[in-house]
């Protein structure tokens, strides 16, 4: 057995996971059993392809033994193992979280038994987003894990969720027409849909025919990225969905869309004419996200507004396209995921508890519930860029690479993330104050649903929460990490070698240089 | 390479009849707008494959004559895609139709805010638009009258919310409440 067939692994198994969840349905400790089992599996595969991708480089799968131009290719390089292994992470602390929570929950009256499996279909569309070799099975992949998306933020069938999930949808049908026609367009002009070869094919086109292609693609993936100006969708929807719910989306779904656009950026249109554009919408995002956040009176709310901001931390890196940059995009998507994927559930949590998380009708958390005070701190202070952790590392080596680029769209992104990671901090402290800090509005109760926090939810919060520390311990081995996954990232030449051959990639016109741009030649 | 230009114009057509429909407001339409949008995007793909020529079976004849069958697979998953998600768009028509009585795209939640708060401040009070009109109660009052239905039926099993409080409210977020009741 070559260790290449480990790739199919995170996509068959949640698959074949949410079948065997769908017979139990009416067995709900065997469902979750069996949900758990498979995402520890998926845990150990993604942890097996990382160690493969570092030992051996990029590894390739060809299903059915197709050629690569014709059939389905599954490829994974540093980017992707990394992604896996931080999304497979997630995934199994956030289905835990929800297997305590149903557990205390009365169970009786809600259609949970579709729960298991619709999380099995969005683990496995994720999955193969972030293995996909070619772009039409991104887009399946995409339309695997939206048409699960749908699902899950519609679960009960609620006004709320309804009205909610309307948009949502229609600005995801939206985004999977472009993608769509996008394809078709790319087809036309080169006649192939394999990354690799397009690649190949797309650096000897026209400039102008280039970039029609590129904004097609770009728009398409910056509606799932949530960036502004294509993000009013995001804050309307994900917070009506149930705390886990959220969690998952905020911290996945968006970062599939930066996933590819960091390969948009990098393989297919490496350094391309955009950069100001992208740098104009990451500013735009991190400035009113944030402006948004600190606006808010809703706990999820102002998460769900900072994680629009946050998006542009991505994108400013993207932009800048240097080897420092895109290592440490990668870094913060690691990070970001975790974190955000955390502050959900720990908001969740206070739900839990308190039955609200309307920052007007919370208080005196900190001394009522410290753990949850702890679980909280942390992860804020994490997303506000506090040294020394992950957030405060991923934010200086964005900075330092703009300062390094040094042209003036990079020189105001940094003057602005600077800025917008202060209203970060100033809306953590509004929540940590009004919620935490202060003692509860007059006539509140804020035991007042009297549940107790099952320890399992705890648990699986405080996991995560362990998780992001270790991604500040262990920066330096990362932050190499992430270094070598950038600098093939940017070379370009190790992909399409890996799926095509050497020959093949000997025709690549351009490669990204260190210091973010174009080169020509080998 | 040329191309068809018949085929051009249909999905030309197609998708300007798409797009016209989906910045629609009610659902029902919008999907029929998606679907026509779906068709002229698969046209496209076929404009893709490039003039057509002789069926792609293995070993039938010459390569070079054959049309060129991978955007016609790609064409076939994407049909089935559309085919799922228009089912499910469905299924949330109804269900909105059930709980509100009409499929109207709710305005954006940040938009009604500052709309009920400029309302509020230049003295036309806080009553806008059809959500203050008619309560959950009336609506499906409402529906049950157009189905020939008892007036007040058992809640729908599949209304019975996952999560209760959790939701935050969509039409009336909580500023807005303690803003109303303030004024009064």
């Amino acid at each position: 057995m070559s260790i290449e067939l480990l790739l199919a692994l995170p996509v068959v198994l949640p698959l074949g996971g949410a079948a065997a969840s769908l017979i139990l349905r009416h067995h709900a400790r065997l469902q979750r059993a069996v949900s758990i089992a498979t995402l520890v599996a998926i845990l150990v595969a993604a942890l097996a392809i990382g160690y493969g991708v570092s030992a051996d480089g990029t590894l390739v799968l060809q299903i059915a033994s197709w050629t690569p131009q014709l059939g389905i290719v599954l490829v994974a390089d540093r980017l992707t193992a990394l992604m896996l292994v931080v999304s497979s992470i997630v995934t199994l602390a956030v289905l835990i979280y929800s297997s305590a929570q149903t557990v205390s929950e009365n169970t009786e009256r809600t259609p949970v038994a579709i729960y298991h499996p619709t999380y099995m279909v969005l683990v496995a569309g994720v999955s193969n987003a972030f293995l996909a070799g070619d772009l039409f099975n991104l887009y399946v992949s995409f339309e695997i894990l939206l048409a699960a998306s749908y699902v899950l933020l519609t679960l009960g069938g609620s006004a709320s969720r309804i009205r909610a999930a309307t948009t949502y949808v229609i600005v995801s049908l939206l985004s999977s027409i472009i993608f769509l026609a996008g394809i078709a367009a790319v087809y036309a002009a080169v006649g192939t849909v394999n990354l690799a070869e397009l690649a190949v094919r797309l650096d000897q086109l026209p400039d102008a025919t280039r970039m029609g292609l590129e904004l097609t693609l770009l728009v398409a993936f910056a509606i799932k990225a949530a960036i502004f100006p294509l993000s009013a969708w995001l804050p309307d929807s994900y917070p009506t969905a149930p705390a886990p719910v959220t969690a998952v989306f905020a911290g996945l779904l968006t970062k599939v869309g930066i996933y590819a656009i960091i390969r948009l950026e990098t393989l297919l249109f490496p350094a391309s004419q955009l950069e100001v554009l992208l740098l104009a919408a990451a500013g735009a995002s991190l400035v009113i996200g944030i402006l948004g956040a600190v606006a808010q009176t809703d706990l999820k709310r102002v998460l769900s507004f900072t994680l629009v901001s946050h998006m542009g931390f991505m994108l400013f890196g993207i932009g800048v396209t240097t080897r420092l940059a895109i290592a440490s995009t990668i870094y913060y998507v690691a990070h970001h995921i975790t974190v955000q994927s955390t502050l959900f559930l720990v908001a969740g949590l206070i739900e839990h508890r308190t039955g609200t998380t309307n920052l007007g009708r919370l208080g005196g958390l900190a001394k009522a519930a410290p753990l949850l005070a702890v679980l909280f701190f942390l992860p804020a202070m994490n997303l506000a860029g506090i040294p020394p952790f992950s957030g405060f590392l991923g934010k200086v080596g964005l900075v330092e690479a703009g300062i390094a680029r040094g042209n003036e769209a990079s020189w105001i992104l940094v003057v602005i993330s600077v800025v917008t990671s202060l209203l970060t901090l100033y809306a953590i402290a509004k929540i940590w104050n009004r919620a935490f800090w202060q003692s509860p509005p007059s006539g509140t109760d804020i035991d007042r649903t009297g549940a107790p926090v099952p320890a399992l939810m705890f648990g699986a919060t405080g996991a995560l929460v362990i998780v992001s520390v270790l991604l500040t311990v262990l920066a330096g081995p990362l932050l190499h990490y992430t270094d070598e996954a950038a600098r093939s990232v940017l070379d370009r030449k190790p992909y399409v070698s890996a799926v095509l051959g050497e020959d093949a990639a000997s025709h690549l016109h351009w490669r990204i240089g260190d210091d973010g741009t174009r080169v020509e030649g080998r | 390479m040329s191309v068809s230009l018949t085929l051009v114009l249909t999905a030309g057509v197609l998708i300007a009849c798409g797009v016209y429909l989906v910045l629609e407001r009610t659902l029902t339409r919008i999907i029929l707008g998606f679907v026509l949008l779906g068709n002229g995007v698969n046209l496209l793909f076929i404009v893709a494959a490039g003039p057509w020529g002789e069926p792609p079976f293995e070993g039938s004849g010459d390569p070079g004559t054959m049309t060129d069958p991978l955007p016609f697979a790609m064409v076939l998953t994407a049909i089935v895609i559309t085919l799922g998600v228009t089912a499910f768009v469905m299924a949330l028509a109804y269900r909105a139709w059930q709980l509100f009585g009409h499929d109207e795209v709710p305005d954006d939640v940040e938009d009604r805010r500052v709309l009920r708060r400029s309302r509020g401040r230049t003295g036309q009070g806080i009553e806008v638009g059809w959500a203050d009109q008619l309560d959950e109660d009336a609506r499906r009052g409402a529906l049950a009258t157009s189905q020939g239905l008892p007036e007040r039926r058992e809640a729908d099993p599949l209304g019975e919310d996952l999560s209760g409080d959790e939701d935050v409210p969509q039409d009336y977020t909580e500023a807005d409440e303690a803003e109303g009741e303030e004024r009064r």
